[in-house]
């Protein structure tokens, strides 16, 4: 399984053909108290770059990017019940949804977990 | 990710400005964003315990961004009358009221406070339109009349159940202040002008001070054990759950008092006497009724509707969100906004269009919570 990570904060980690996406620890940090997540349904097809998701804080709604292309295979329902989640634990528990990937080659330019650390202490 | 609405932060030509509080703010952890041409702290801990925080304790908020005023001069009340809805006249020193400062169209410029103080009428008003406003009370004045900016005090808002316990504390005698009245008072030998008002539906107090004197008062004031510095966010959802609107989102010059249900800031003299500006659209509409009308809007389920959004009756539009987020306090989202007076009665079902979802709405009285001020003659 290995971690990538996008320049809109976005995680995805793969596992063969299958991945799981959710946002960063910095993206909620910068976001605040997360109210509400709406999650695609499964067998949306989500395109590189374009909206996958809506994470809504107190005070704004933000899109979530699809990090690669591909169809929704699941959604978090937990994050319904307690969108609190995505604060508590953005990398584990607070997950947005799984897919399969349609064009595995399109990870190339992504970033790994060294990167991306590197990238937010920029910023 | 990205945000898609920043209904809070207002564009500026100019690059902001720092508060007299800037450096403290930062060192209290606070993140800064952009607001009214100046940077200004959005939250500290987070908007939810913060906002949970000021209804339950008491918080300290900076609002030195808005515009204090000093208008003074040979017959002011009723020169200040000609251009904003309030009942001057009538107004005793040491008590404050709401008004509107209006066109020729009655259309809303801006909302403020006006208070008697023993140098003059002392207004406050929106950091955002101060300038503008500045500026349209020295076209329509007369000369003779003197408007001073007091661009060398801060504001300070001491606001919830617990304020007064806090302020009493640093400021004693503050205590015998009731809702919507001011007075003079000093904290180490230094001027302030305090008001019992705000703008949460709490408690509180509004605390004019001179700005070179201000970071040591707020540090007294954090001292206390019940006050907590809360930032923007939350003075946005306690405000929105107080029913209270905003200008700029909720009232704009295109806007009238009858519309924006503010009718309460026309005393019954001033309604029966005109002379206020757009009194004839005013006062035909307070006899027709409004075309629309400003209403609460309850939302079903979690997801937030937002500033923008439409609302439907079915297939037909009839009107629109003018604020909307989640309401900790409330712990469900709720909105504002204007609606067709056919479908503004408390109770009447109707849909917001949130990213091409219907989501189910109620008209609904406002506040959303119970206010809890401090009356004068109100049992206790």
């Amino acid at each position: 399984m290995t971690r990538y990570f996008t320049d809109e904060h976005e995680w995805i980690e793969v596992n063969g053909n299958e991945a799981v996406v959710g946002i960063t620890d910095y993206a909620q940090s910068q976001l605040g108290d997360i109210v509400f997540v709406e999650i695609p349904a499964v067998g949306t097809n989500v395109t590189k770059g374009g909206d996958a998701a809506v994470v809504e804080s107190v005070k704004a709604a933000s899109d979530v990017y699809a990090p690669v292309s591909g169809t929704v295979t699941t959604g978090n329902d937990a994050l319904n019940d307690d969108p609190s989640l995505v604060n508590s634990d953005p990398e584990g528990e607070g997950w947005f949804f799984r897919l399969t990937l349609e064009d595995p080659s399109q990870l190339d330019g992504l970033m790994d977990a060294a990167a991306y650390k590197a990238f937010v202490a920029a910023l | 990710m990205s945000e898609t609405e920043t209904p809070e932060l207002d564009a500026s030509a100019e690059a902001p400005s720092a508060l007299p509080l800037d450096a403290w703010h930062r060192a209290r952890g606070a993140r800064m964003v952009e607001f009214a041409g100046y940077h200004m702290p959005i939250h500290y801990d987070g908007i939810m315990a913060e906002h949970l925080w000021t209804r339950a304790h008491a918080g300290l908020f900076d609002v030195s961004h808005m515009g204090q005023l000093m208008i003074s001069g040979p017959d002011v009340d009723a020169a200040l009358e000609q251009v904003i809805s309030t009942d001057v006249t009538t107004l005793a020193e040491g008590r404050q009221r709401y008004g509107l400062l209006l066109n020729e169209d009655g259309g809303i410029l801006d909302d403020l406070m006006v208070a008697r103080a023993p140098m003059g009428l002392y207004l406050v008003v929106n950091g955002a339109m101060k300038w503008d406003d500045i500026a349209h009370l020295r076209e329509h004045l007369p000369d003779d009349i003197v408007i001073n900016h007091l661009a060398d005090r801060a504001l300070i808002a001491l606001q919830g159940p617990e304020a007064v316990t806090a302020l009493k504390r640093v400021v004693p005698g503050v205590d015998s202040l009731f809702f919507m009245e001011a007075g003079p008072f000093l904290w180490e030998l230094e001027p302030l002008w305090i008001s019992r008002s705000g703008y949460t539906g709490e408690d509180g107090f509004e605390i004019s001070i001179p700005a070179e004197h201000v970071t040591t008062f707020v540090e007294a004031l954090c001292a206390q054990p019940e006050v907590k510095p809360i930032g923007l966010g939350a003075r946005d959802s306690l405000r929105l759950e107080a029913g209270l609107p905003l200008y700029g989102h909720d009232l704009d010059p295109e806007t009238d008092p009858v519309s924006a249900d503010l009718m309460f800031g026309f005393s019954k003299r001033r309604r029966a006497e005109g002379g206020f500006p757009g009194e004839q659209v005013i006062l035909t509409r307070l006899a027709n009724g409004p075309d629309r009308k400003r209403v609460g809007l309850l939302v079903e389920g979690r997801m937030p509707v937002r500033e923008g959004a439409v609302i439907y009756a079915g297939d037909t539009e009839v009107g629109r969100v003018t604020s909307g987020g989640f309401a900790p306090s409330v712990n469900a989202p709720i909105a504002m906004g204007y609606v067709s007076a056919s479908h503004a009665a408390p109770g009447i079902a109707l849909e917001a269009d949130v990213r091409g979802k219907r989501v189910p709405l109620t008209v609904t009285p406002m506040p959303f919570i119970p206010n809890n001020y401090h009356r004068r003659g109100a049992a206790k």
